[in-house]
C-alpha cells in the first residue's frame, strides 16, 4: 500500500512536469526546486532510456534532477564514437560485457557494479560542468577530508593527482545533461584489458578516446563503498539546491511513471543505434594465413558506413581461390552489415549456390575465419 | 548576375499529392534576397472536379531565404565540429525538426530547425568545424515571421507555461501542437482557416479532421440526408401516404479516414540477398514431398529416463538428437538421400560423412548449422554438439564451419507450430525433413482401443531428378519405426 502510495504521487510529480501530454490545468504551479533520483536497475539500456526520458519528457525551466545509476557490466561508448575502435568486441563477447552507446559525445568507459554515474540535469541556461564536479569534489571531501581528489579542466577528476577516477560527457538538445562516471569498487584490470582494441589499420574520424591511468576510491580507502558515496553526493547535492536529502527510488520499466520509456529502451539496444551510427570508416588491413605447409599473404580493404560495408576488396594470391568466387564474396558483402555473424551467415550461405568442392570449401572457410577474426 | 530558373519542385515527405511548381528569378549575389516568386498549387480534389479551378495562387506568396545561424552552446564555446547531418539540401523541415548533431569538447549537441521550410543550403560537411555565430544553413520559408534576433537556437515548448506552440500566421495567433501542425501541413490546410474548439480557441486533431471532411463535402454531390423523410410518430390518424412508405435508409456519413503512413522502400542486401541465391538455386530442383505421422509415446518415455542422466553430464537432452541419429541410420540403408548433384545433373556424388545440418532461427533469419559426422556419434554426444551450436547460434558465434558442409536437413518448425510442412531443399543437398508440433491426440491400438498417443507429423521434400517416391516412402518407414520403437535403433546402433 505505502509503495503504491509512493508511486502515485511520483506519477503526480512527474505529471506537473509534462511537456506534452498534460492540460494546462497541472502547469499553473511551477515550484522551484530540485530532485534526486536513484534507479533501481541495473541494466544500461533501461538506465540510459531514464536520460532520454527525462530529456524529452521534463520541464527543466525551473527545475534541476540528479539521477544516480549504476551498470552490471557493460562498455559504453560515446554518440559519436567507433566500438571497433575503442573496445575488444570479441573479449566482451566472451565475457558477457554489453555493448551500449549513450548519447551525449566524449570517450568509452567501462561501467560495472563497482562504478557510479550521475546525471546533472538542467535548463541550457544552467549548464554548468565545472560546477558539478566541484560538488563531487566537495561531498568526497567532506565525506574523507584527507582524500587528495580534484577537478581536471579536461572535467576529469584525478586521485592523488595521477589517477583518474572520473570521466565526463554531456547532450545539449531540448535541455541539458552533464554526466559522469566515478570508480568507486571496479575491476580495473578487467577495465584496461577490455578497453584496449585488437582492431589494426581503421581509419576514421569517430572521436577518439584518451586513454587514462585510472585508480579506485576504495583503493585508497577501503571503507568507501559505492551505497557511501552515493549518500554523500546526493547529501551535497541536496544542500546546494535546498532540498531534503530524499532519494526517490524508480524503475525504468514502469510505464506509469515514465509512459513511452520501453520503446527508448528498446531503440538503444537496436544494431542500428549500437554499430550503424558509427561515422563512417575504412579498416584496411593484411594478414597471412597457414595453408598445407605454405604462407599465404591477404590484404584486405573495406570502406564501412553506418554500419554497413559500402567498398569491400580482397586480395588473394592468384588462383587459390576461383576469381569468381572471390568476386561473389566481395560482391555480397556490400551491403551487408559490419556485424560477424551477418557476415558469417551470408558467407556460408553463399557457398551453397557455388561448384561443390572440398578443396575449395576448405579454403573459402580458412579465408573467411581469418578474415573476421582479424577485422572484428 | 541574374538568372531565370525554372524548377519543379516536389517537397518532402510532408505533403503528399501536392506538386509545387516554382520559377522564380534569383540573384546569385545576394542569396538572401529573392526578386519574384510564383507559386503556382493544385489541390488534388479541385483537379479532378473543377478544371477552371486548376491554378490557385496561395495567398502567401513570397517566401523568404533565412540564414540559420549556429547559437551560443554554452560555456564560452566558439566551435564544433559537425558529426551528422539529418537533413540534407532539398528536404523540407518544421520547427523543431532535428537538424544536424555537433560534439565539441565531450558535449553532443542536437540542433533543431527555428523555422517550418525547405532546406536550401549546407555550409558545412561532415567533420567540419562550424563556428557559433556563423550561418549553418539557409532554410526557405513560406510564412512571413518576425525573425527574432539570435537567441537560443532550440526553443523548447517548455520555456512558456503554456505547452502548446505558437505560430504566428499573419498576425494571427494560433494555438496547436506540433502533431496537429503537421497534420494540417500533410493535409495542404492554413491553421488560421480552421476553427479551433479547445480551450482559448485551441485547435485540436478533430478540427483539422471536420475541416477536410468539410472540404470535400462541398465537392461531393449532395448527401442522402437531405432525402430522409422524419418516421410519422405512430399517433397520427391522416392515413399514410404512398410517399412515406418510400422510405430511404439514412445513410451515416463517415469522417475522412485520415492515413499518413507511407510505404517503405529498402534495398534486398546483406544475408538476405544470399538467402535469395540460395532459393533461386532451389528452385530449380524439382520437388517431391512425402508426409506421414508418427506415434512417440515410447520415445517420451525414453528421453523422460535418459534426460536426467544426460543432465548430470551437463547436457541438455531434447528429442533432435534421436531424431538426427535415426536419419542417420536409416541413411545408412538409403545413401542415396545423402548425395549431391553437380551443376548439370551429370554426376552424383555419394557423401561418406552424414553431416546432419537443424535449422535454426536467429536474429539473422533462417540459419543451417550441422553436426559433423553423425554416423560416427552417440546420442548423447549429437545432444551435446547440438548444446554447443545452439548457444553459439543465439550469441551470433556461428563460424563458417559449422555452417557449412552439411548433407542433409531436419528443420524443427515443430517447435513454433504447424503440422505438415513443405520444406525447401538447401541446395547442394538432394532432401529435407520439417518436423510439426506434438500432439496429444487420440488413437486406436491393436486392440482396437482408443489411447492417448503422442503425435508428431514429417514432411520431406526430395529432388525428383535423382530420388523417387518408394525410395523416400522407405526411408521415412524405416525412420519412422526407429522412433517409434526405439529398441530397434540398439539393434542397428553403429
Amino acid at each position: 500500500m505505502k509503495n503504491m502510495v509512493i508511486r502515485a504521487s511520483l506519477k503526480n510529480w512527474f505529471q506537473l512536469f509534462y511537456v506534452h501530454k498534460f492540460p494546462a490545468a497541472g502547469f499553473k504551479t511551477t515550484a522551484d526546486g530540485a530532485i534526486i533520483l536513484q534507479s533501481v536497475s541495473n541494466d544500461i539500456y533501461q538506465n540510459l532510456a531514464v536520460e532520454d526520458w527525462i530529456h524529452d519528457n521534463m520541464n527543466l525551466e525551473n527545475r534541476q534532477v540528479l539521477y544516480l545509476w549504476r551498470n552490471s557490466p557493460t562498455v559504453v561508448i560515446g554518440r559519436h564514437q567507433n566500438p571497433w575502435q575503442e573496445c575488444n568486441l570479441k573479449m566482451m563477447r566472451q565475457k558477457n560485457i554489453k555493448l551500449a552507446r549513450r548519447r551525449s559525445g566524449g570517450g568509452t568507459v567501462y561501467h560495472d557494479l563497482g562504478n557510479i554515474n550521475l546525471t546533472f540535469f538542467t535548463s541550457k541556461k544552467k549548464y554548468e560542468r565545472m560546477e558539478n564536479l566541484k560538488l563531487v569534489v566537495k561531498a568526497l571531501k567532506c565525506l574523507r577530508p584527507q582524500l587528495d581528489v580534484h577537478a581536471t579542466d579536461r572535467c576529469d577528476l584525478l586521485l592523488n593527482r595521477n589517477f583518474k577516477i572520473s570521466g565526463t560527457a554531456a547532450k545539449l538538445g531540448r535541455t541539458a545533461y552533464h554526466h559522469c562516471t566515478l570508480l568507486c569498487s571496479a575491476d580495473r584490470f578487467l577495465l584496461s584489458s577490455v578497453l584496449k582494441s585488437p582492431y589494426k589499420g581503421i581509419k576514421s574520424n569517430a572521436t577518439p578516446s584518451v586513454p587514462a591511468s585510472v585508480k579506485n576510491l576504495f583503493e585508497e580507502d577501503p571503507t568507501l563503498t559505492c551505497q557511501i558515496v552515493m549518500d554523500a553526493i546526493a547529501a551535497e547535492y541536496a544542500i546546494c539546491h535546498q532540498i531534503d536529502h530524499h532519494v526517490t527510488l524508480i524503475n525504468p520499466t514502469d510505464e506509469t511513471v515514465f509512459p513511452g520509456i520501453n520503446n527508448k529502451t528498446k531503440e538503444l539496444q537496436t544494431w542500428e543505434w549500437i554499430y550503424g551510427k558509427t561515422p563512417k570508416f575504412s579498416i584496411s588491413t593484411c594478414f597471412s594465413m597457414v595453408y598445407k605447409h605454405s604462407f599465404l599473404e591477404v590484404k584486405v580493404d573495406m570502406d564501412v558506413k553506418h554500419g554497413r560495408i559500402e567498398v569491400c576488396n580482397i586480395n588473394l594470391p592468384e588462383e587459390w581461390l576461383p576469381p569468381a568466387l572471390c568476386g561473389e564474396l566481395e560482391k555480397n558483402l556490400i551491403g551487408s552489415k559490419f556485424c560477424r555473424s551477418e557476415m558469417t551467415a551470408l558467407a556460408s550461405a553463399l557457398l551453397r549456390s557455388c561448384p561443390q568442392d572440398y578443396e575449395v570449401h576448405r579454403r573459402w572457410n580458412l579465408l573467411y575465419e581469418n578474415m573476421t577474426t582479424t577485422l572484428m | 548576375m541574374a538568372a531565370a530558373a525554372a524548377a519543379v519542385l516536389r517537397s518532402g515527405s510532408r505533403a503528399a499529392g501536392r506538386l509545387i511548381c516554382v520559377c522564380h528569378t534569383r540573384s546569385y549575389s545576394s542569396v538572401r534576397l529573392l526578386k519574384s516568386k510564383y507559386v503556382y498549387a493544385f489541390d488534388k480534389s479541385a483537379f479532378f472536379n473543377h478544371q477552371h479551378r486548376l491554378f490557385r495562387t496561395s495567398a502567401v506568396s513570397d517566401g523568404q531565404i533565412v540564414q540559420f545561424k549556429l547559437s551560443d552552446i554554452g560555456e564560452g564555446i566558439t566551435e564544433v565540429t559537425v558529426k551528422e547531418w539529418y537533413v540534407k539540401e532539398g528536404d523540407s523541415v518544421s520547427q523543431f525538426d532535428s537538424i544536424c548533431e555537433v560534439q565539441s569538447d565531450k558535449a553532443s549537441v542536437t540542433i533543431t530547425s527555428r523555422y517550418d521550410g525547405i532546406i536550401r543550403k549546407l555550409y558545412y560537411n561532415l567533420d567540419e568545424i562550424a563556428y557559433v555565430g556563423k550561418p549553418l544553413v539557409d532554410i526557405e520559408t513560406d510564412v512571413l515571421k518576425d525573425v527574432a534576433p539570435e537567441e537560443d537556437v532550440v526553443e523548447t515548448p517548455a520555456v512558456s507555461h503554456e505547452e502548446h506552440t505558437h505560430q504566428e500566421i499573419k498576425g494571427h495567433k494560433t494555438l496547436a501542437t506540433p502533431a496537429v501542425r503537421r497534420l494540417a501541413m500533410e493535409n495542404n490546410i492554413k491553421l488560421s482557416e480552421v476553427v479551433g474548439t479547445g480551450k482559448d480557441n485551441r485547435i485540436l486533431k478533430e478540427d483539422i479532421l471536420n475541416y477536410l471532411a468539410k472540404q470535400t463535402g462541398a465537392i461531393l454531390p449532395p448527401s442522402p440526408k437531405s432525402e430522409i423523410i422524419p418516421p410519422l410518430p405512430k399517433l397520427e390518424t391522416a392515413p399514410t401516404t404512398p410517399k412515406d412508405k418510400a422510405h430511404t435508409i439514412p445513410v451515416p456519413i463517415s469522417k475522412p479516414i485520415v492515413f499518413t503512413g507511407k510505404d517503405k522502400i529498402e534495398p534486398i542486401t546483406g544475408f538476405h540477398k544470399a538467402m535469395v541465391k540460395t532459393m533461386s538455386a532451389a528452385l530449380k530442383i524439382p520437388h517431391f514431398g512425402y508426409c506421414d505421422e508418427i506415434e512417440l509415446n515410447q520415445l517420451v518415455q525414453l528421453r523422460e529416463e535418459l534426460k536426467p542422466l544426460a543432465q548430470a553430464r551437463g547436457v541438455k537432452l531434447s528429442f533432435m538428437p534421436f531424431f538426427i541419429k535415426a536419419a542417420s541410420l536409416a541413411l545408412l540403408h538409403y545413401p542415396v538421400l545423402n548425395t549431391s548433384v553437380d551443376e548439370n545433373c551429370q554426376n552424383i556424388t555419394y557423401k561418406a560423412s552424414h553431416n546432419i545440418g537443424i535449422a535454426m532461427d536467429t536474429e539473422q533469419g533462417l540459419i543451417v548449422p550441422n553436426v559433423k559426422s553423425v554416423q560416427v556419434r552417440s546420442v548423447f554426444e549429437i545432444a551435446s554438439e547440438l548444446n554447443r551450436l545452439q548457444s553459439l547460434g543465439s550469441s551470433g558465434q556461428l563460424g563458417t564451419n559449422d555452417l557449412t558442409g552439411g548433407t542433409f536437413t531436419l528443420s524443427n518448425i515443430g517447435t513454433i507450430g504447424g503440422t505438415y510442412a513443405k520444406p525447401v531443399i538447401l541446395p547442394p543437398e538432394v532432401a529435407i525433413g520439417a518436423l510439426g508440433k506434438m500432439q496429444v491426440l487420440p488413437r486406436f491400438n491393436r486392440k482396437g482401443e482408443v489411447f492417448k498417443a503422442q503425435i508428431m507429423n514429417v514432411s520431406w521434400s526430395a529432388d525428383h531428378r535423382i530420388i523417387d517416391g518408394a525410395t523416400m516412402a522407405r526411408f521415412s518407414n524405416l525412420w519412422k519405426s526407429y522412433l517409434e520403437n526405439p529398441a530397434s535403433m540398439l539393434l542397428d546402433l553403429k
